[in-house]
């Protein structure tokens, strides 16, 4: 067993920090409050390789592992979530898909400029209606004088609406299948289909600067040939990804959690009350011991699982159980920050005020704390 | 044309440091190696050199430096130096700038140059003596402190040169040595994919034996030998001023700073 990172793994984890620190931090507050989606820091993170890092050079990636990409979307978060979420958003499930199941046409086309970051992507599995119950779509497919006729709405859609987004690989039912259930098939939507739009973004709790959308589907017209993957596949491939995906967001909850906590320490560390700083009181020395004790636990439950999918292993499971430890982590982690900090934890300007809203979403997003439990429970034959 | 960058490798920048009193040198064990923070700039001028005259432009990395420093070296070539030479040997150790500057010299004979460049000044060491040295070992001209390379090719190169009150626009022939400010740019981050190719590109190391070097080098050929050490004074308590009043306060200050003359 070993646990050195390899010198690649270091540093790709060093450079990211770097970045992370003297672009991303500085700015993640105004970010924040303004709701702006950093068009400038997607181009730099383009220019770095990071919007491809998991991907193939010969699909305009940088060729890195799942450990090293998890490694970048921690650094990331621990300086800024709505950043980090816009990049693993944008790889573990806009690009992704067109990885795994797009044909060699489809690579070229989609895949290379999202691995280079020119353009982004939304991936539209969520519906009003169908969330957690993701088999539940409503959004149905009609082929008609070889197009595919959409009618359906999608929600919570990240990177679907900035100026750079392409489209987005929806699911839709497309038919019934033998046993009687709703065919499911991802289809490929470019942002210029007819009939197809965008609302709004969302006004979010946290998050507030990655570009969050409902989209619409009035009688939309997809050619017949944008279908992604095998018809019929799209619920059990769109799932596949969520298990990378899954990685992802606990990296993220990890990243999170080690901002609120480097925060949290020196702030403890400044602060003075009763004549000597806070850090000298045991009860927040045993705070402090405890955050660093869960975040570095789930750090290793979350490299493990990223390890098991470059060892091309079923990393399910591992997935699943570092999602939910991470997200739940990261919401003691994130109160206790504030609680260290005081009235000054409630207050805009210290950035655990940002991060106490950013966390909640790590709970929800990509399966809720519940679905991780009804899936680790099924893994055990339950 | 053939760019190469001398670059050192020095301890952490931000790590504490100790010397041993015995060696009086500094205790490298348990220290992380990172590239010379001036170096860097002499990277990204070399860089941007090979951007803007594209062809067969080549950017060759080189430093002298212990065999475990390979792993900082494939920053350099992250970032987008084409290939290294690392003259590593033993024998090496305790050479001062004389000895150091010699064998560095020998191995760029060896490794040929179209230009030099190189940082000016070690974050560790603080000499600033080796690239002058190289200079001379090597019959070529130096042209210091400069802070752009208007033109390079064809047997000339032209640049600006920082002065204390303005910038000088030399010219020279090539092969020359140059040492650059930290006005040629902020120096790039590694590219992702930079890291990921970086292994793949070539580090060729030299050793003493490779060179035919007709002087002692290492601790028989220092010159130099370092007598004292000491730490730098700790800094004074800062004097706080208390006053009544904004205008007795600026009284006060104003008056602190007449007396030590600086205003």
């Amino acid at each position: 067993m070993n646990f050195d990172l390899t010198d690649e793994q270091k540093a790709i984890r060093q450079t990211v920090r770097e970045f992370a620190v003297e672009r991303v931090m500085p700015r993640a507050e105004e970010m924040d409050r303004e709701e702006a989606f950093p068009y400038d820091l997607v181009k730099e993170m383009a220019e770095l390789g990071l919007m491809g890092l998991p991907f193939p050079e010969q699909y305009g990636g940088a060729g890195a592992d799942t450990v090293s990409y998890a490694l970048a979307v921690m650094e990331l978060a621990r300086a800024d979530a709505s950043t980090a979420i816009t990049m693993a958003a944008h790889c573990s499930l806009g690009a992704s898909p067109f990885y795994l199941f797009g044909t060699e046409e489809q690579k070229q086309k989609y895949l290379v400029p999202l691995a280079q970051g020119k353009m982004l992507w939304g991936f539209g599995l969520t519906e009003p209606n169908a969330g957690s119950d993701a088999g539940n779509t409503q959004t149905k497919a009609v082929l008609k004088d070889g197009s595919w006729i959409v009618n359906g709405t999608k929600a919570f859609i990240t990177n679907s609406g900035t100026d750079i987004s392409g489209g987005t690989t929806i699911t839709a039912v497309t038919g019934q299948r033998s046993d009687g259930k709703p065919e499911i098939t991802n289809l490929i939507i470019d942002q210029d289909t007819p009939g197809f739009a965008r609302s709004k973004k969302y006004k979010k709790m946290g998050w507030r600067a990655s570009d969050t959308r409902e989209l619409s589907f009035a009688d939309a017209k997809v050619p017949e040939g944008n279908v992604l993957g095998k018809r019929g596949d799209g619920l059990k491939n769109f799932l596949t990804i969520l298990d990378g995906g899954r990685i992802s967001v606990a990296a993220l909850s990890v990243g999170l959690a080690r901002g609120a906590y480097d925060e949290a320490l020196k702030y403890a560390k400044e602060r003075t009350a009763f004549g000597r700083p806070i850090s000298k009181f045991q009860a927040i020395q045993f705070k402090l011991a405890d955050m660093l004790m869960e975040i570095e636990h789930a750090e290793l439950m979350v490299l493990k699982a990223a390890w098991e999918k470059d060892e091309k292993r079923d990393f399910s499971q591992s997935a699943s159980l570092a999602k939910l430890y991470s997200g739940e982590v990261s919401r003691r982690v994130v109160n206790e920050a504030v609680q260290i900090h005081g009235g000054y934890g409630f207050m805009d300007e210290y950035p655990v005020s940002r991060m106490y809203r950013d966390q909640k979403i790590n709970e929800i997003g990509e399966g809720t704390n519940e679905v991780q439990r009804l899936v680790i429970a099924r893994m055990m034959g339950l | 044309m053939k760019i190469v960058v001398t670059v050192k490798l020095v301890p952490d920048t931000n790590a504490a440091k100790r010397i041993d009193p015995a060696t009086k040198r500094l205790v490298r064990t348990g220290l992380e190696t990172v590239l010379n923070p001036f170096d860097e700039y002499a990277i990204e001028a070399a860089l941007q050199l090979k951007e803007k005259l594209g062809g067969d432009t080549t950017v060759t990395v080189f430093t002298m430096a212990p065999e475990t420093g390979k792993e900082t070296i494939r920053k350099a070539l992250a970032m987008g130096a084409d290939d290294a030479v690392m003259l590593s040997d033993a024998g090496l150790e305790g050479s001062d700038v004389w000895a150091t500057s010699y064998a560095m010299a020998q191995a760029l004979k060896k490794t040929g140059f179209d230009l030099l460049i190189a940082g000016g000044l070690a974050d560790d060491g603080n000499t600033g003596g080796v690239p002058g040295a190289l200079a001379e070992y090597l019959g070529v001209p130096a042209l210091t402190n400069v802070r752009k390379i208007e033109e390079a090719g064809d047997g000339k190169i032209r640049a600006q040169r920082e002065t204390d009150s303005g910038y000088q626009v030399v010219s020279g022939p090539l092969p020359s040595l140059i040492t650059v400010t930290m006005a040629v740019g902020e120096p790039r981050y590694a590219s992702l994919k930079g890291i990921m190719g970086a292994k793949k590109k070539t580090i060729v190391t030299l050793m003493l034996a490779d060179l035919g070097l007709d002087r002692a080098v290492g601790t028989d050929g220092a010159k130099t030998e370092v007598l004292e050490i000491s730490a730098p004074k700790p800094r004074e308590k800062a004097r706080v001023v208390e006053a009544a009043d904004g205008a007795s306060g600026a009284q006060a200050i104003f008056d602190f700073l007449r007396e030590k003359k600086l205003i």
